[in-house]
């Protein structure tokens, strides 16, 4: 694909295009929808009115001037961006006296500008360079002499881009873009008048200002007064591929703009339907991971742990791998063996490691990440529902008046769709919060939740029935939907349940901490509001009561009637950039692709003609009954593509145990992940720059992965898992991964009309894509649930075991922050540490003065299950008895503590709860310093024995 | 017991009229507080209550109490209606002020007021708003649009909440009839946001008042909390302002209300269809509000009799700088600028020739005698290359060097524009550069210029003609291209200097005047 600059109209489109409006235009009859602007309608039909300030992504601001048109019977010159269009208009764009005056303002530009553009780093990529061409400025009267900001400092402080005021036109498109898409409001126009200056928050400097870095600013801005460092670094690029994001559930699709195979920076795209040309930190900036000097290129074997890596060839590696799998399948059984998908990788690549494991290993030990966080989802959703994903588009917020945000911290772990949010919420949409933190949505510039329930940790369920014993029992249910769309009888016996006198908020108020008042309240407004949706994350489903707090989200849409229609719905945030995709190809061990469970005569029949074997009925093993049996000996080889188990997964110790008690771990990872310190072979993988794929997201939108550049590892992921399967003796011909997508579709009903085609032709689709609905389903259940009446279940509150009692009185959560991804094997990686570069301890000023600890002390942090250290942040963010820390830093192994508690009906990992200590301490525990030995000497790699 | 009358109106206060009242408090008279009477060469004035009416003296110095008393008092001027000065005048919005206690319902009501409020609520909104249509009221804050208009585009959008806000940022230098009416008479604005909140439908208004007017938000706030219960359920609030002059501008104004940096906004949307907090908004000036209880009162043909052309109604005039009579003159719109000057304004308190006045404030143009059978009345100033503005007349003698003025036409838009648009922003300070070297004779090629880098730069001096031409597309495109009328208005004054008083660009004044 060649450059091609994005078209900009101007002005956004008009929000209500039922009506059109002609009028004419240089000559010309134009219609368009009424409340177009004349700079948008001239736009259309090729005309392109000279412009600074104005650009299809902000509202129109009208202070630069250029665009200024003349109008038949109106006096003046009014600007045409922010000019409505009116029926019979007349509009000139050209004429001596406008030519004259846009001259004239561009003389003033010009007087206080930087003239040396041949060596600036937007040469040939700048707006004001093309404007002033474009009305013929060729002398500046005025001369360079006079009042400038050419002596003004760069900022050079952020990582990723530079901030150069003497190149500043002070349009404000920075400062808009950082408010109307972003809604941080960190950077302002500072003074006034010639003395007006783009500044980050009080004049402090980027960096340490409250910018999050999302790159709105410099996407915005028409000069290189804010640019990129890559671009100043290499030059402007000659190519752009639309690709899609690899960090989070939000999938933003991008523009990978290229000099030759070198990849210059990464632009969100502006027709990408999950982030509508909007980007994080993570996504716009940091890929750097890609070509890190830890990323192995070459595979790896090694005999036992204790020894050095030895790199290999391929194929040996290949065939080592597949000779250790026939091996041990015939000392220890089929079943001793198994894999691991990643939700990282592709659908393609995903499905083609369950194939392996299916196929060519014949048992049904196949896992996924998603064990660790949204399996719950999977299963209460489909109890309740039907369909195991969430029921809306990420569009459906802009028809939201309430949203519910239950333990999610999008601001966070999904800043696009927050941003999305926020901009809703400005409109006046009313926000409830249910978090044990006060996370930045409950109060941030032009944002303030209308309720936040700062719950303790664990008691979700209570809560939410609390909830619902309100809307039952204040009448607020929504009888209609329900007799209409629901099992009636089931809605009895859930209603009679939740309007208990026990259930009401008044008597779990001390259980759950949330005063009665304030839930009654939220859960009135979430009832009454107008369309009420749902957002949920890990904090809903990584408890030992994570399915039941699905299914109770789901009563509660149910009963307010919020499902079926724009603006409702319940809605996970989903961790990773395919975690819904890795889901939907049969990454569990009971289901095969689109959720078909392995006992199911009918699909596995359909398989085993497809595949040409017999597959196993049984269920295979989960991720920690994987583990438990490795320890009990009878499970003796893993292959585990893209997933760091070892720091992911809860319980540390018992993860290292089970590992290190297999004889052959095959870990196919881009870094030496923590995983691969009990691995006998490595296997090169690839970034998501170097392959063809698609990924799911939260939204069951599939989009594709586009190759930018070769491997530098030599083969794609799903060619390695072809190589592998080819030297098992499978007859794998894959030449691209659309024909996996072909067959995919092929097996899958929701995917029938998936296609790589299909998807060029629509940028992307929304599972379920049949026959009925083939350009796909934004959103779901619209006349009626996919499983036929909406089900009510009753999920009674019941507490975690995890306890806290006097050896371990404080509650532990753990989450995510901006500028880090979950294990952080990428962004630690990145220039991102320079926001984050150690996990930190949240704990309440109280718990902290009862400790004798400071703020930014060497805690140690203790549960039943083991003991790390870090250093303690001292904030009120957390409440009194509750810390927090993120887990991205294998230094710290937040995971080390967290326990083996795990949800009742899927083993999703209780990660947000578990009981601790915290005490002084003098830095890293004996734990933390073995391991750092044992990794250390894991890590080493022979070097050729030459001299 | 004797009862006097001094004004405590700031003005009045910066000559004396404190230590006066001391004075009289010393000697057991009570003494009403009220606004100015308006011509402040008789301030301090005290108005002592006879059986032949109110006697007034001024000035007066606190030393001179006695003589007041006793009316032996040289400066004896008489009953006040009768004084040259304000025997010409109209008083049809300030037909209160100076005469009241300002925050005396009492005195208000017993002078007429409420009435317009209890015939207005009496009517349809629709009928208040024809009413107002019918005056011919135009805005008073200097854009001159019909009011009525205004409001009925108000009234016609339908919204859950529409505001009131009337702009009290009185920024132009030589004005203060805002100040003088919050001042002397709050219950008349009060009464005419109430109005104007009856015929469009409205709850709640903002008095946007500049925070150089310490007196005026006083006694504002003092009125509004008083005459709350009378206006209800319209509420009022006010607002204080931060020192920008921009402000003035209405959506700058609007923005500031908002709690935002006070900066022009694009237009459309209208503020009377998406105003304050995106709802429908009157905004008017104090004195467009403040003559709304008298149309209403007294009807609109009571108003509308009066004038010239398209102009209706009286204005009130303030005369300032170096004038002899300075003061607030409320008249009827047609009266020449000559009359005003000379014979209201009594020429120059130097007593030398006039040379310019400057109509409009600082954005105004200058005119010369010779211009000086100018009617005031828009369309009349608008043909002459100016404009009426807020209806302040600034006055200067011989002695004034245009070119001067003209830089600080230039000087005063740099140091209050917003930064918005570029005309303003950039262009102000180009023109203070650019008449410096008009002044300085022109200039040679810079050192860059002359660098061989640049080829496409003029290479060639540049005389004062070719700066002169510089200067004037240098106003072209600020006046045409510029967002609010703080860049768009900065042409006036630069302009009407440079083609009244070209021989000030050659040479300084002082020169001439020495000559």
């Amino acid at each position: 694909m060649a450059w091609i600059s994005e078209t900009d109209l101007g002005t956004k489109p008009a929000p209500d295009s039922a009506r059109t409006v002609s009028l004419r235009i240089d000559g010309d009859t134009v219609t368009v929808p009424e409340g177009t602007s004349i700079m948008r309608a001239a736009a259309l039909r090729g005309t392109n009115i000279p412009k600074l300030c104005a650009t299809d992504r902000l509202d129109a601001f009208g202070s630069c001037r250029l665009c200024l048109v003349e109008i038949e019977g109106r006096a003046g010159y009014p600007a045409s961006c922010t000019t409505p269009v009116t029926e019979g208009m007349v509009v000139r764009t050209e004429s001596a006296k406008l030519a004259k005056l846009r001259r004239g303002v561009m003389e003033l530009y010009i007087s206080d500008h930087p003239l040396d553009c041949l060596t600036c780093s937007a040469n040939g990529d700048c707006e004001l360079q093309d404007q002033a061409g474009a009305v013929g400025l060729r002398d500046v009267r005025y001369g360079y002499d006079g009042a400038n900001h050419l002596q003004a400092a760069k900022d050079e402080s952020n990582p990723y881009f530079d901030f150069d005021p003497a190149k500043c036109i002070v349009c404000s498109r920075c400062v808009r873009a950082c408010d109307e898409v972003q809604g941080t409001f960190a950077l302002t126009i500072d003074g006034s008048g010639f003395g007006s200056k783009v500044v980050a928050s009080a004049d402090e400097g980027f960096l340490p200002s409250e910018c999050v870095s999302c790159g709105a600013c410099v996407q915005a801005c028409p000069t290189s007064a804010l640019i990129e460092k890559t671009v100043t670094d290499i030059g402007t690029p000659d190519r752009a591929i639309v690709t899609t994001c690899a960090y989070c559930g939000v999938g933003c699709t991008f523009r990978a703009e290229m000099r030759g195979e070198q990849l210059v920076r990464m632009v969100p795209w502006k027709e990408g339907k999950a982030n509508r040309g909007h980007s994080c930190v993570k996504g716009r900036f940091a890929w750097g991971y890609a070509n890190h000097r830890d990323r192995i290129l070459n595979p790896m074997i090694r005999e036992s742990v204790d020894q050095p890596w030895r790199e290999v060839s391929w194929d040996e590696a290949i065939a080592h791998t597949a000779s250790e799998f026939r091996r041990i399948q015939a000392k220890y059984g089929t079943r001793s063996v198994g894999g691991i998908t990643s939700s990282r990788c592709t659908n393609e690549e995903t499905f083609l490691v369950q194939k392996l494991i299916r196929q060519g290993f014949g048992n049904n030990n196949v896992d996924t990440c998603a064990r660790v966080c949204h399996s719950p989802t999977g299963y209460g959703l489909s109890t309740t529902f039907g369909t195991s994903a969430g029921t809306q588009d990420f569009d459906s917020v802009e028809h939201s008046d309430v949203i519910m945000v239950i333990g999610a911290n999008p601001t966070d772990g999904h800043p696009v769709f927050a941003s999305r949010m926020k901009q809703r919420l400005r409109q006046g949409a009313r926000l409830i919060v249910v978090d044990p933190r006060r996370i930045d949505l409950v109060h941030s510039p032009h944002v303030d939740a209308a309720h936040h329930l700062p719950l303790k940790p664990g008691t979700n369920v209570a809560v939410l029935t609390a909830m619902a014993h309100v809307v039952v029992t204040e009448g607020l249910a929504d009888e209609a939907f329900i007799r209409e769309r629901c099992d009636w009888d089931e809605y009895s016996d859930w209603a009679a349940f939740v309007a208990q006198p026990e259930r009401s908020p008044e008597a779990t108020a001390a259980l759950t901490g949330v005063p009665a008042a304030d839930l009654r309240a939220a859960a009135r407004l979430f009832a009454t509001g107008g369309n009420g949706a749902i957002y949920y994350g890990l904090g809903v489903t990584e408890h030992s009561q994570g399915s039941s707090t699905v299914m109770a989200i789901a009563n509660l849409a149910m009963a307010t009637g919020n499902i079926g229609r724009e603006g409702v719905g319940v809605n996970p945030l989903r961790g990773q950039n395919n975690v819904q995709g890795s889901c939907d190809m049969g990454s569990f061990p009971h289901e095969y692709s689109g959720y078909r469970h392995v006992s199911d005569p009918a699909t596995r029949t359909l398989f085993e003609t497809a595949w040409g074997v017999s597959l196993d009925p049984e269920p295979g093993l989960r991720i920690p009954n994987m583990l438990d049996a490795a320890t009990d000996g009878t499970f003796k080889a893993l292959f585990i593509q893209g997933e760091d188990i070892l720091q992911s997964d809860p319980n540390t110790h018992h993860v290292a145990a089970g590992l290190a008690a297999m004889e052959c771990v095959v870990v196919q990872d881009l870094f030496l992940n923590e995983t691969a310190n009990y691995a006998h072979i490595f296997l090169p993988g690839s970034t998501f720059l170097e392959k063809d794929g698609t990924f799911t997201n939260a939204e069951r939108r599939i989009q594709l992965v586009r190759k930018v550049m070769d491997p530098l590892n030599g083969y794609a992921d799903w060619e390695i898992v072809q190589l592998v399967a080819q030297a098992l003796g499978l007859d794998w011909q894959y030449t691209h991964p659309s024909e996996i997508m072909d067959e995919i579709a092929a097996l899958t009903p929701t995917f029938a009309k998936v296609s790589y085609l299909a998807l060029e032709e629509h940028g992307s689709l929304q599972w379920p894509a049949t026959d009925a609905a083939p350009l796909g389903t934004p959103t779901m259940h619209v006349d009626g649930f996919v499983r036929g009446k909406g089900k009510f279940v009753v999920a009674d509150y019941v507490p975690t075991d995890e306890r806290t009692g006097p050896r371990f009185p404080l509650l532990l959560t753990t989450g995510r922050i901006l500028s880090q991804y979950n294990v952080g094997a990428q962004t630690r990686r990145t220039e991102n540490v320079a926001w984050h570069a150690e996990d930190r301890l949240e704990i309440h000023p109280h718990d902290a003065e009862n400790r004798g600890l400071r703020d930014g002390d060497w805690v140690s942090l203790r549960s039943r299950a083991g003991e790390t250290t870090l250093r303690a942040l001292i904030t009120d963010r957390v409440a009194p008895g509750v810390v927090y820390t993120t887990f991205h830093h294998p230094d710290t192994q937040a995971n080390v503590i967290t326990t083996d508690y795990s949800d009742w009906a899927t083993n999703c990992p209780e990660y947000k709860v578990t009981a601790v200590e915290v005490s002084p301490s003098n830095g890293p525990s004996e734990w933390q310093r073995a391991y750092a030995d044992q990794a250390a000497r894991a890590r080493r790699i022979e070097t050729e024995a030459a001299e | 017991m004797i009862r006097a009358y001094v004004s405590g109106d700031m003005a009045s206060v910066a000559l004396g009229a404190d230590e006066v009242v001391a004075a009289l408090a010393v000697r057991g008279v009570e003494v009403v507080r009220t606004g100015s009477r308006g011509l402040f060469r008789i301030e301090p004035l005290v108005e002592i209550d006879t059986p032949e009416g109110r006697i007034a003296y001024g000035p007066v110095e606190a030393n001179e109490i006695d003589a007041v008393l006793d009316g032996t008092h040289a400066s004896r001027i008489g009953r006040i209606e009768d004084h040259p000065f304000f025997a010409r005048q109209q008083r049809f919005t300030f037909a209160r002020c100076g005469v009241i206690d300002p925050l005396s319902l009492d005195d208000y009501a017993a002078h007429g007021g409420w009435q317009a409020l209890d015939k207005a609520r009496a009517l349809t909104p629709q009928a208040v708003v024809d009413e107002v249509k019918a005056s011919g009221l135009r805005g008073r804050g200097g854009a001159g649009f019909p009011t009525g208009i205004k409001w009925q585009t108000v009234l016609d959008t339908r919204s859950p909440e529409k505001f009131i806000v009337c702009n009290a940022d009185e920024g132009d230098s030589g004005t203060f009839a805002d100040r003088m009416l919050m001042e002397g008479d709050p219950f008349c604005l009060i009464e005419g946001m109430a109005i104007a909140a009856h015929a469009v439908g409205a709850g709640h208004g903002f008095i946007y008042i500049r925070s150089e007017y310490p007196f005026a938000i006083r006694v504002m706030q003092a009125a509004i909390t008083r005459a709350a219960p009378r206006i209800a359920p319209f509420a009022l609030e006010v607002r204080v302002g931060a020192g920008a002059y921009v402000c003035g501008e209405e959506t700058a104004l609007l923005d500031s209300i908002e709690g935002k940096r006070g900066q022009v906004r694009a237009k459309p949307p209208l503020p009377a269809i998406e105003g304050l907090f995106g709802r429908p908004t009157v905004i008017n000036n104090v004195l467009s509000l403040a003559a709304v209880p008298f149309i209403v009162a007294e009807g609109a043909q009571a108003y509308q009799a009066v004038g010239f052309g398209r102009s209706r109604g009286t204005m009130p005039i303030q005369l300032a700088g170096n004038v002899r009579n300075g003061g607030l003159f409320e008249a009827g719109f047609g009266i020449t600028l000559g009359e005003l000057v000379n014979d209201i304004g009594g020429g120059t308190e130097t007593g030398r020739p006039v040379k310019a006045v400057q109509v409009g404030g600082p954005l105004g143009a200058y005119f010369p005698p010779a211009m000086f059978d100018l009617p005031f009345d828009y369309e009349a100033f608008a043909a002459a290359g100016g404009l009426i503005g807020h209806a302040g007349i600034t006055v200067f003698d011989d002695t004034v060097d245009m070119a001067h003025m003209a830089r600080f036409a230039m000087e005063f838009c740099a140091h209050e524009s917003c930064g918005k648009c570029t005309p303003c922003r950039i262009g102000a300070v180009r023109g203070m550069e650019t008449i410096d070297r008009i002044v300085g004779g022109g200039r040679q090629p810079g050192g860059l210029e002359a660098m061989p880098q640049m080829r496409n730069a003029a290479a060639r001096p540049r005389d004062r003609a070719a700066e002169i031409a510089l200067l004037r597309d240098l106003c072209d495109t600020m006046k045409f291209g510029s967002l609010c009328a703080l860049g768009g208005f900065t042409p006036y004054p630069v302009l009407s200097a440079l083609d009244h008083f070209p021989q000030d660009f050659d040479q300084p004044a002082t020169a001439q005047a020495a000559e």
